[in-house]
């Protein structure tokens, strides 16, 4: 394959958040990644292209090993988030994870009060006994943050999952902020939501990006273009190219990408 | 000229066999529901000629259950109320954390060939005549709760209340294991991805989501608990007796029927009280299996 030419080599003096080696990774036999390696940039919004089952979403979840959960998955290769093999064996998943949020396909927030589901991350992580203030603080700055406060404030104790769908996902995003992830993985955030509610989530996007890392998987490409820094297009597990979104819109330098960004397949 | 809709081809007889089938099945959808009011009916309808003469204060608290007295029977159910319902406590006691416990083992942590081995014997547990439960309590239980607590009974509550937890121990697990798979996946992940352990997504994410579901087990265990009466009869040692401790021997509502029904004369006062005793257990069962019902309704409607 050309992938070597068409993802740029990481370069001194960038701070990257995510690079992978050679990343691979088998379902039971099925091998959905074939050797990744890739460079995302701090601070940025990435978007990862392609057609249904290139492997996408799976690297999306490899990166706070949440693909682990099922015993059937392989992985080899390395991933370093910040400078650490999140691979090596002193590498704990609890931590892992708790700096790194995940937004999910679909809006999933606990059935829980929307209160409770701020403040879940704080609860599970909570070691030095937060106060009840301190719960409540947390639970205005995140929902501030993400634009549901002044809709919220009076209605915390409200079942989370009774919220329209575009309030759910938002929320999903606020549970994450407590914890102050230092990255923020999005799997088709908008996939559920109307052309309001994506409008809402992609400026939400810009708001967080600079203090977030943000890595969104995504099928329409008409988001990538309007809402990502970088875009990494995949095809059958591979990488097939890694530039800035304005140049993979305009002139992309592999013929696959050239003919999936105009819609010849996908 | 060809008729534009073809004319059915089927002959007359294969339209009454439908007809037929139809019928059978219909009549196998409903039967469940005349069999329910049928057997209410007649319970009812056998006891029914006492209640005129019954004192329900009497009946329902007074702990005196003299029935074969010639000179003045006594029908007090008070102390088989009793009897009943702290067996049923008791049983709840052990059986629901080992019943819900199992249910989240099987449904959390076991996969492939261990979840279906468990499933598959626990399943087998429900399957052991309850005559060789009250069997096994006679025989191994007794003595070892003799040796074990230095009491001088070992056919008594605590005895019963062991047999009907494991006995109601299965529903709960396969209940239970139910509304567990029925918590959506996406709300484990959500849990996993925020950094959960599996111990606080099990008590912070799924059993509150799986609340319902769970006192849906745990209310069909009840139901199972209450309407047992063989290992009861054999094992509660069926003396009428307010317990004073676990080891003092009680008598249930189920195990008066079945142990004397068989030897009064039809018709007389005593076989109408027993009758009328078949009535107040039959509407315990029913609220508690109505209240699981709606529960588990409410569970599929969300």
């Amino acid at each position: 394959m050309t992938t070597a030419t068409l993802n740029p080599p990481a370069a001194a003096g960038v701070d990257y958040a995510i690079t992978t080696r050679d990343l691979k990774l088998w379902y039971a036999k099925f091998q959905a990644l074939l050797g990744i390696t890739c460079n995302i940039k701090k601070g940025q919004i990435t978007s990862l292209i392609g057609p249904s089952g290139c492997g996408k979403t799976t690297l999306l979840r490899c990166f706070n090993r949440v693909n682990e959960r099922y015993g059937y998955v392989t992985t080899t290769g390395e991933i370093k988030l910040l400078g650490k093999n999140i691979y090596d064996p002193d590498v704990s998943l609890i931590e892992l994870r708790k700096s790194i949020g995940m937004v999910f396909q679909r809006p999933n927030p606990l059935p829980i009060s929307v209160y409770e589901n701020v403040v879940f991350g704080l609860r599970i992580h909570d070691e030095q006994g937060l106060k009840k203030s301190d719960y409540d603080d947390a639970v205005e700055k995140a929902l501030t943050e993400v634009g549901l406060w002044n809709d919220l404030k009076d209605r915390l104790q409200m079942k989370a999952t009774g919220l329209q769908l575009e309030q759910q996902q938002k929320l999903c995003i606020a549970r994450l902020l407590p914890l102050k992830p230092e990255i923020i993985l999005m799997d088709e955030p908008c996939s559920a939501l109307d052309v309001g509610g994506t409008r809402a989530i992609e400026e939400l996007m810009f708001a967080l990006k600079g203090r977030y890392t943000i890595v969104i998987v995504t099928h329409n490409m008409a988001q990538a273009r309007r809402a990502s820094d970088e875009c990494i297009f995949m095809l059958m597990g591979e990488l097939i190219e890694h530039t800035l979104t304005t140049e993979m819109f305009v002139t992309p330098k592999n013929q696959k990408t050239a003919e999936y960004i105009e819609g010849r397949y996908g | 000229m060809k008729p534009a809709v073809p004319r059915a081809s089927r002959s007359q007889l294969a339209i009454m066999v439908e007809r037929v089938i139809e019928g059978l099945v219909y009549i196998c959808g409903i039967s469940a529901i005349i069999f329910v009011f049928g057997i209410f009916f007649f319970v009812f309808k056998e006891g029914a000629p006492f209640l005129a003469k019954l004192n329900f204060t009497e009946f329902f608290f007074s702990k005196e259950w003299i029935p074969t007295s010639s000179v003045q029977p006594k029908y007090g159910i008070g102390a088989l109320i009793v009897g009943t319902v702290s067996v049923t406590a008791l049983a709840m006691l052990i059986a629901v954390p080992f019943g819900l416990g199992a249910a989240v083992f099987v449904s959390e942590f076991c996969t492939g060939k261990t979840k279906e081995t468990l499933k598959i014997t626990i399943e087998l547990l429900a399957a052991i005549p309850s005559v060789v439960w009250g069997f096994i309590g006679l025989s191994v239980m007794s003595p070892v709760i003799i040796s074990v607590f230095h009491v001088p009974v070992g056919v008594n509550l605590l005895n019963a209340a062991l047999l009907l937890a494991l006995m109601s121990v299965p529903i709960m697990v396969s209940i239970g294991e139910d509304a567990l798979k029925a918590v959506p996946d996406s709300y484990r992940e959500a849990g996993i991805a925020l950094g959960a352990t599996k111990w606080q997504l099990i008590y912070r994410v799924l059993i509150p989501a799986a609340k319902n579901g769970l006192l849906a087990a745990v209310l069909l265990g009840v139901g199972r608990a209450i309407g047992e009466t063989m290992a009861v009869l054999m094992a509660t040692g069926h003396a009428v007796n307010i317990p004073d401790s676990i080891f003092d021997p009680v008598r249930t509502l189920t195990a008066t029927i079945a142990a004397e029904l068989g030897e009064t004369s039809h018709g007389s006062p005593h076989y109408q009280v027993l009758f009328l005793i078949g009535v107040v257990l039959f509407s315990i069962t029913a609220v508690v299996n109505l209240a699981a019902d709606f529960i588990v309704k409410g569970i599929k409607r969300k």
